[in-house]
């Protein structure tokens, strides 16, 4: 059974409760959530920051492919690059998981046997979510049964916008229910909720049901992470433990391609949610290309000279 | 605060200003020493490092600036309007072109953050200039009649919270109706305008258009009361305020004064708080609070004062205070020696008085000026900190519990400057903002500044709007 | 039966306070004379205690009258202009008599004075939108600066032109919804008190307008210094009190309104009345008051509002 809190054991009584608990929440002013952000985002990260920032990162790496073409030589290339993600320095940390479809998640577990490294699966009909909620738990099911560590699952963004909440509740619930000992990602695809307040509502629907996780996106439409809607998640997750004393992680996923991007998400962790979220047990990022440009720079760091591609190894 | 990530340092290179070890007065296009030969030592307010010497004005080169100014009046009043544009589209430009110098100057001039020249203020002067610099040929258009005519020699006395910032908001409108100006710094921070008469020289500004007096309060009291001066423009404190207002009766001379605050913040119960708090944040905390619009006084629901200061102290913890060039600092040093000592007399007074004292929890460096982000509670009306304008990072927080006594206890104030609405109720701010009596009221923000957008208070903040079409009505003869 | 049998029924002038006509709280009145010297009338020689009076009415009365909506101001102003031209013959009387005018230039100056009113019942909605508006901002904020009434405004009628001056000075400081404590011309209060009646029947709420009679430096200087007192236009001042009134102004920062132009005499009352008025005195008792708001974006970032 989920853990709802107790203190908020009765916003989740009735679909009319759950309504007035998610309006009750404090507002969010667009404007100056953006203008925290981005000022965070001037922060200036060099040297001993920058190593441990960067090592920092690819260990919160959840090293992505979801794409139609996936074969299992992708997805054992993908898991290589992920328990020793630069060759030529081993020293690199590996990466927390590979991300994958539920029906590669057993090729990534045997990959990955004995890494360290977790094997997440996107499941409940990632990424729309438009299937009925038995075959969306025995998505679940089947990614678990097949080795998955943890579960990214999407809400269901149609019932969240035309306010059936307790709806949008109830399936994480169901779903936290089939994940037994993974941990589970609660996806909101924040491009499609678009208002921040949404986003803050989605994020009290998920931790009150149990995610392990809440993550902006599925990388699918076109906005996905942003400094703001993270920003927003890591104040609604510090909260939470304020409140309950219930940790939750977050994970940006989606256009987060660079070193100097993945900092300033660490910027926001560490000055929002703070230090204890610097751990890739409670932070992560959905990314492919990420890795590699932190593998540059990280060459860059311990080499004194700008790496190129040609460097660090495409898989 | 100690943390797994913690920021290396990230300095600012000092090497993209070059000061001189001294400077002269600049009077009619030339710098030149002081009648009577005194000089001043400038020294950064975070290391008390001496940065260079300036010439100290008295009577005789107020004297002599203000007649190289009304000399130049009459060519400078009679260009063209579309000339003089020229001429500020220029200075706004070099200062753009020049931007990462001056703020580096200016951060090590007066000791506030790098990171607010460079993003702040900097950008504010040069965007206040290619504003005026637009209106000089459209005055006819301004709403003033046809063909305003400018006043004459304007004498101007700014203070040293924001240097050039404060020079901009004066000269810029001041040239821009075809005024000539004397222009006197804070003797703690002369190095800016200084830099900006060479900025004058660079755009070919004609001779003693710009005169700069570097100099103390004698030298501020001698250009203003000076009989050959038409205009008085003053930022400062409410005294000073007072006595210049005083010292022109019976003239013809016009005034503006942009004096004292002490600034209501309300946070309704359905506020956005984590945006609230950032505006609490920036509304005392910027500049090291030493902003005369600044949010000192934090008026919150009682309803949710318990949350909003638990996430305020959380924020407050994660403040930077250090090297103002360091990139990542927040809070930088306090301006002076005597800022310093009137903050600490003030927040004793504070304690004595009964209310609770909060500091974040950071170490001050050893020389310099600091003093810690400080917020007192149990604070009422009739403490000291909740009437007097500290001018410093102290946030005095008292609590209301209906919108009618917010408003009343913000209002209960000689100042009117600014005041801030947190709610997210459109009405209530409509409804609030309508009756607060301050010149800028921010509503779901806080300590925002436009060139377009008139700055200026009630009461005993002042009078007279410097910024937007306002800002040239007391630079005309209207 | 005829005039020269009747005997006339002189006028107790009073003073216009709070909406009511009380006599000065110092039982002292002044001989008002006409131009030639005769007797015309006593008037109240207010004290500085009428004066304190006077402030607390028009503060009272200030809430609700910049409160009020631009167009009720604009009524109510013009219904002032409705009920002077209803006396107008009681107003050339006076003025007549109070500026030695005969009886057709006095009737042309209250002509005037009605047609001031008018004017400036027009303006109390347009002020706002002249002196006020948008701005752009460079950022995503919504920036509106509006005019507001300075307060309690006090306010030294002109010395010689009994009514059309005093209108002039009276009528933008109300229009603008700030309240007045009017120091009416000390040697031609005679009007001035007259309009007070004209005043308390013509929907302006006690308090709004207030009257006094006297020696001017007596009241002015207490009004000049009081902390309660917003604002000051000397224009009934000579430049020595003028220039004593503005010292004494400064200790709570009143806007001052000088006198201007002197006059070669040094007289500060050479104003010409019936000239166009402009802007300038419904402005010198406005307040800009700008106020901003976040604006956002509609889904320029997906998530923007």
């Amino acid at each position: 059974m989920p853990t709802t809190a107790p203190a908020f054991s009765d916003a989740t009584a009735s679909d009319s409760a759950l309504r007035r608990f998610l309006f009750g929440l404090p507002g969010v002013d667009a404007v100056g959530l953006e203008a925290r952000a981005a000022s965070l985002g001037t922060r200036s990260i060099k040297t001993t920051a920058k190593a441990y920032a960067i090592d920092l990162a690819i260990s919160m790496i959840d090293l992505t492919t979801l794409e139609g073409a996936d074969t299992p030589g992708k997805v054992r290339a993908l898991a290589a690059k992920a328990v020793n993600p630069d060759p030529t320095d081993r020293t690199t940390p590996r990466t927390a998981a590979v991300c994958v479809y539920p029906d590669m998640a057993a090729t990534a577990a045997a990959a990955l046997a004995g890494s360290g490294v977790k094997v997440a699966s996107v499941a409940t009909a990632f990424p729309a979510g438009r299937a009925a909620l038995d075959v969306k738990l025995a998505d679940v099911r089947d990614a678990v049964a097949a080795g998955a560590d943890e579960i990214d699952m999407v809400i269901d963004r149609g019932a969240f916008l035309s306010g059936r909440f307790l709806k949008v509740y109830e399936e994480i619930v169901a779903v936290k229910a089939e994940c037994g000992a993974a941990r589970l990602k609660v996806i909101f695809e924040t491009g499609e909720l678009s208002t921040y307040d949404n986003i803050r509502r989605a994020s009290w629907i998920g931790m009150l049901a149990g995610a392990d996780f809440i993550k902006t996106s599925t990388g699918k439409v076109a906005t996905n992470a942003t400094p703001a809607n993270t920003l927003l998640m890591l104040e609604a997750v510090r909260d939470f433990r304020a409140q309950t004393g219930t940790q939750i992680g977050v994970k940006p996923a989606g256009g987060i391609r660079t070193t100097k991007d993945a900092v300033k998400f660490l910027v926001l962790v560490n000055e929002t949610a703070g230090e204890d979220w610097l751990d890739p047990h409670w932070f992560r990022f959905g990314a492919s290309s990420l890795l590699n440009d932190l593998l540059m720079q990280r060459q860059k760091l311990s080499t004194g000279r700008y790496s190129g591609p040609d460097y660090v190894t495409v898989d | 605060m100690a943390s797994a990530f913690e920021y290396a340092p990230a300095p600012e290179s000092r090497s993209v200003v070059d000061i001189a070890p001294s400077y002269g007065l600049f009077i009619d296009g030339e710098f030149t020493e002081a009648a009577d030969g005194k000089v001043f030592k400038t020294v950064s307010p975070s290391s008390e490092e001496v940065l260079s010497e300036v010439a100290r004005a008295g009577a005789a080169d107020v004297d002599r600036a203000v007649k190289a100014a009304r000399k130049a009046f009459e060519k400078w009043s009679a260009l063209p309007g579309s000339e003089r544009a020229k001429y500020l589209f220029r200075i706004a430009r070099i200062i753009q072109e020049r931007s990462r110098e001056l703020a580096v100057l200016e951060t090590l001039d007066n000791g506030k953050p790098i990171k607010e020249t460079r993003d702040a203020d900097l950008p504010l002067v040069a965007a206040h200039f290619f504003y005026y610099a637009g209106w000089a040929d459209k005055l006819d258009h301004a709403g003033y009649g046809a063909n305003p005519r400018p006043l004459g020699v304007a004498g101007q006395v700014i203070p040293w919270n924001f240097p050039l910032l404060m020079l901009a908001w004066k000269i810029a409108p001041a040239l821009a109706t075809g005024n000539t100006v004397v222009l006197k710094p804070a003797e703690t921070t002369p190095l800016s305008a200084l830099f900006f008469a060479d900025i004058c020289r660079q755009a070919g500004l004609p001779k003693g258009v710009v005169n700069i007096l570097t100099g103390y309060g004698d030298a501020g009291e001698a250009l203003v009361t000076h009989p050959d001066v038409d205009k008085v423009a003053f930022t400062g404190s409410t005294a000073v305020g007072k006595a210049i207002a005083r010292s022109v009766a019976g003239t013809d001379k016009k005034v503006t004064l942009e004096l004292g605050g002490k600034g209501a913040n309300i946070v309704f119960d359905d506020a956005p708080i984590d945006q609230a708090v950032e505006g609490i944040v920036t509304g005392i905390f910027f500049n090291q609070g030493q902003v005369c619009c600044a949010g000192s006084r934090l008026l919150v629901q009682e309803s949710v004062q318990d949350e909003v200061l638990d996430a305020l102290k959380r924020r407050l913890s994660t403040l930077r205070l250090g090297d103002p060039l360091d990139k990542n600092t927040d809070i930088g040093a306090i301006n002076s020696a005597e800022q310093l000592a009137r903050i600490t007399a003030l927040v004793e007074t504070g304690e004595a008085e009964g209310a609770e004292r909060w500091s974040a929890p950071c170490e001050l460096p050893s020389s310099g000026y600091w003093f810690a982000p400080t917020l007192f509670t149990n604070v009422t009306q009739a403490h000291t900190v909740a009437r007097d304008e500290i001018f410093g990072p102290v946030l005095s927080v008292l609590s209301f519990r209906t919108p009618d006594e917010a408003v009343a206890k913000a209002n209960n104030s000689q100042y009117g400057l600014s005041a801030g609405i947190w709610t997210e109720k459109g009405s209530r701010i409509l409804a609030v903002a309508n009756k607060l009596r301050a010149g800028v009221v921010w509503a779901n923000t806080f300590n925002k500044f436009d060139p377009t957008s008139p700055f200026g208070g009630y009461k005993e903040s002042g009078f007279g709007r410097e910024g937007g079409r306002h800002g040239l009505e007391a630079y005309l003869d209207v | 039966m005829s005039d020269q049998n009747r005997l006339g029924v002189f006028k107790t002038y009073k003073l216009y306070v709070g909406g009511k006509f009380p006599r000065s709280e110092s039982g002292r009145v002044y001989e008002v004379t006409d131009s030639k010297g005769q007797w015309l009338a006593n008037a109240p020689q207010s004290s500085r205690k009428d004066a304190r009076d006077a402030v607390v009415a028009a503060r009272k009365a200030f809430g609700g009258w910049s409160g009020a909506t631009a167009y009720n101001r604009g009524q109510v102003l013009y219904r002032v202009a409705e009920m002077l031209e209803g006396r107008k013959e009681q107003f050339v009387r006076e003025v007549a008599a109070s500026e030695g005018l005969s009886k057709s230039k006095a009737a042309a100056v209250v002509d005037a004075a009605i047609d001031r009113w008018v004017w400036y019942a027009g303006w109390t909605d347009k002020i706002g939108q002249i002196s006020g508006g948008a701005n752009p901002v460079a950022g995503p904020f919504f920036n509106l600066s509006t005019p507001e009434p300075t307060g309690v405004v006090a306010v030294l009628a002109p010395r010689k032109s009994s009514l059309l001056g005093l209108v002039s000075v009276i009528a933008p400081v109300i229009a603008t919804g700030n309240t007045a404590v009017v120091v009416a011309s000390a040697d031609a209060p005679l009007p001035a008190l007259s309009l007070g009646e004209v005043l308390a029947t013509s929907d302006v709420p006690g308090g709004v307008v207030n009257i006094l009679s006297g020696v001017t430096a007596e009241i002015a200087a207490p009004l000049a210094a009081h902390q309660d007192v917003n604002a000051i236009d000397l224009t009934g001042a000579d430049a020595a009190l003028a220039k004593e009134l503005e010292i004494a102004a400064a200790d709570n920062l009143k806007r001052v309104l000088r006198p201007r132009p002197a006059g070669a005499d040094g007289a500060s009352d050479s104003t010409d009345w019936s000239a166009a008025p402009g802007t300038h005195r419904l402005t010198a008792f406005l307040e800009t008051k700008t106020v901003w708001h976040p604006t956002g974006a509609l889904g320029a970032s997906g998530s923007s509002y």
